[in-house]
């Protein structure tokens, strides 16, 4: 027989139980089809991160704090260092978080290390509220991790850093909520700012919105750029004695943005070694990564569960077609058909009864996946935009269909080994 | 000249061992020459269907020598004897083995399909014997709807398609009416004489054997007379 008569013969038998192929078939859906959602979910996220990432930028950035000295729960605290600095809070790790408090010293140890171009502090300002024309005042945080970062924009040009103007990037949050009517037209308007100094007067700071950004996974506060960060800080100090030295609870270290992995590695190891930790965006949010991959990487484990169950039905629903057609076989051995091709019959049965289990389970999982997809990134995940939590990748599936269609060849070996071995006369007699 | 197309030498055959151990054939000296009929006629459990599988090479003999067609048939394997099995022999059997779901033109055709002919010319070489046995009406009829005879006319069809060199009928009128065995049994005797197919049919119905060229006796798994019809077979064993 020839290849595609074979694949005729296959697909004409597996329909002539219909209820039997039709039961095996169900079974291999339920399992196709889960994998190809939960590897949509982890593409969907997965994807997600990496726009992030990608659009966060800042390849060139990583930010530098002192770690507290590590002790364990059980330990007492660390003994004093004479000329440490003091604990300090921080938006890295889980929070109660501390950090040891960073001085010009520290950055300039900093800037020293090999590979590092140039390290600024990250100044930490604490404006009261943001106001546009008389439509209300607005408490307004600022993303902390600016210094070097990529804007997602929605609207508006960015940054000009270089020039000495007051610029300020909001999120599309705030938008509506300032009274703009879309975020065109906040870009160009000018937004007051109010801080409070030292000693409890309020400064009024305008600044002109040359941006609005999508919220990002690590924060969703407004940007500033350089002149406004400083202007802003400025008006906070005011009234504090000149003396008071500046601390930092982290700093921006810059390095080539041409370093390679392992460059950028040496780097994070000279920082340990002088006391620092050092951490890219791609770190940070490479974190999320690992995490979604752990969890994507269990619920695969409950789908190939699902497709090995299934891999079972396949080898008893052909165990039964052999017994069935064992005449048939006797007869087409008769004929001069080889004990391989008898075999390649049977397992070319198994593959398409799984094929059409993946091509059935990936159609409906894509078809439901769409649609809850869609309806989430409206809804429930409207925050995160550009985020479609199903992404249904073509490698993917492909995998899927390649792992069904194995564990169904695979399942096949057995019963179709079993009809090739069968002699003619045996299964002509058969009663 | 005529040559000898099957031809055994001492053929034993038996089942099981020690004690369940049973002798099918005990020794049978056989030829069979190139476009005769020949009936092989004995009762019921006499060792005739078992003889023909081993001639048809679907089964092996205990001991002894079997040469088909010039090929020792211990040496024949694989691809060799696939292609043999497939280019030189057609089978009728008692009991019809269609597949009762696919349609008349299917059956006929399974042969060519093995055998790796094109669609559309299996196509052809089938619908053109389906017509010869006055079948081209049912080519797509499921099998299951026939009558008896109308299968086994289905069944001698896929038989012949192949052109095949040898038929072996095993009982072919065996589940049919008189007059439709008799119907089936002038296809085969014309497929004999008309295209010079060597025909063995197995049987245990004196009237059918006596219309073969020769009948052969099987009593116990052993020949006990084999009567040649004088004018048949005058020259063929000088
Ligand atoms: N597979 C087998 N195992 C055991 N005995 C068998 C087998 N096939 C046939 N026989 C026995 O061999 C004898 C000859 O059988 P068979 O050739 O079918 O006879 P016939 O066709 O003349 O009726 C019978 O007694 C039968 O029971
Ligand atoms: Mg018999």
């Amino acid at each position: 027989m020839k290849a595609m008569d074979i694949l005729g013969t296959a697909v004409g038998n597996s329909f002539r139980s219909r209820l039997r192929t039709t039961l095996t078939v169900l079974a291999i859906f339920i399992g196709a089809f889960t994998l190809t959602i939960t590897n949509a979910l982890g593409t969907g996220i997965n994807n997600y991160i990496t726009t992030q990432i990608s659009s966060i930028g800042a390849p060139d950035v990583m930010t530098v704090f002192k770690p507290t000295a590590v002790t364990a729960p059980t330990d007492g605290p660390a003994p004093y260092e004479e000329g440490g600095g003091s604990e300090l809070a921080t938006n890295q790790g889980p929070p109660g978080s501390t950090v040891i408090a960073m001085t010009d010293a520290d950055l300039a140890t900093i800037a020293a290390i090999p590979g590092i171009t140039s390290a600024d502090a990250i100044i930490a300002v604490r404006p009261d509220f943001v106001e546009w024309q008389d439509n209300g005042k607005f408490q307004l945080s600022v993303s902390e991790f600016s210094a070097g970062i990529t804007l997602d924009l929605a609207a508006g040009s960015g940054f000009d850093q270089t020039g000495g103007a007051l610029q300020i990037v909001l999120p599309t949050t705030y938008v509506p909520t300032l009274g703009f009517a879309s975020n065109a037209a906040a870009v160009g308007q000018t937004v007051s700012i109010g801080v409070t100094d030292a000693i409890g007067t309020q400064h009024l700071i305008d600044a002109t919105v040359v941006g609005v950004q999508n919220p990002t996974l690590i924060g969703s506060g407004a940007s500033t750029n350089n002149a406004l960060t400083t202007a802003i800080f400025d008006a906070q100090r005011t009234g504090l004695p000149a003396s008071t030295p500046t601390e930092y609870a982290s700093a921006t270290a810059r390095f080539d943005a041409g370093a390679s992995a392992s460059q950028i590695t040496a780097i994070k190891d000279d920082l340990t070694a002088a006391g620092f930790t050092g951490s890219t965006v791609a770190d940070q949010i490479g974190t999320f990564q690992t995490v979604v991959d752990g969890i994507i990487l269990v619920l695969n484990g409950f789908a190939v569960i699902a497709l090995i169950a299934a891999g079972f039905g396949i080898i008893n629903t052909l165990l039964m077609s052999v017994q069935e057609r064992t005449r048939e076989i006797g007869l087409m051995k008769a004929m001069g058909m080889s004990g391989g091709r008898i075999f390649a019959l049977f397992s070319t049965e198994a593959v398409f009864i799984g094929f059409l289990g993946s091509a059935i389970g990936a159609g409906v999982a894509i078809a439901v996946g769409a649609l809850v997809s869609n309806v989430l990134a409206e809804g429930f995940l409207s925050g995160l935009v550009g985020l479609q939590i199903l992404t249904f990748a073509p490698a993917s599936i492909a995998t899927v269909f390649a792992l069904v269609m194995g564990i169904a060849f695979l399942a096949s070996t057995l019963p179709a080994s079993r009809a090739a071995r069968q002699s003619p006369i045996d299964s002509l007699r058969y009663e | 000249m005529t040559a000898t197309v099957l031809s055994t030498r001492n053929l034993t055959k038996h089942y099981g061992s020690g004690d369940t151990r049973f002798d099918a054939l005990k020794g049978i000296d056989l030829d069979i020459l190139e476009g005769e009929s020949v009936a092989i006629v004995g009762k019921s459990g006499s060792g005739k269907s078992t003889l023909m599988h081993i001639l048809a090479l679907l089964d092996a003999p205990s001991s002894g020598e079997l040469v088909v067609d010039g090929h020792s048939a211990a040496t024949l394997k694989g691809k060799a004897l696939n292609s043999l099995r497939n280019r030189t022999f057609g089978f009728v059997f008692q009991q019809f083995f269609l597949n009762a779901n696919a349609s008349v033109l299917e059956n006929v055709m399974l042969p060519l399909k093995i055998a790796r002919m094109g669609s559309r010319e299996r196509k052809r070489v089938a619908m053109a014997t389906l017509e010869l046995l006055e079948l081209g009406d049912k080519a797509g009829n499921k099998a299951l709807n026939l009558s008896g005879g109308q299968k086994q006319r289905v069944v001698i069809a896929r038989a012949i398609v192949n052109s095949p060199r040898i038929i072996f009928a095993d009982e072919p009128t065996g589940n049919l009416d008189s007059a439709t065995g008799r119907i089936v049994e002038d296809l085969l005797f014309d497929l004999n004489r008309e295209r010079g197919i060597t025909l063995v049919i197995v049987t245990h119905d004196e009237d059918l054997a006596a219309r073969a060229d020769r009948r052969i006796y099987l009593h116990d798994g052993l020949l006990v007379a084999a009567i040649d019809e004088p004018a048949a077979t005058a020259g063929r064993h000088a």
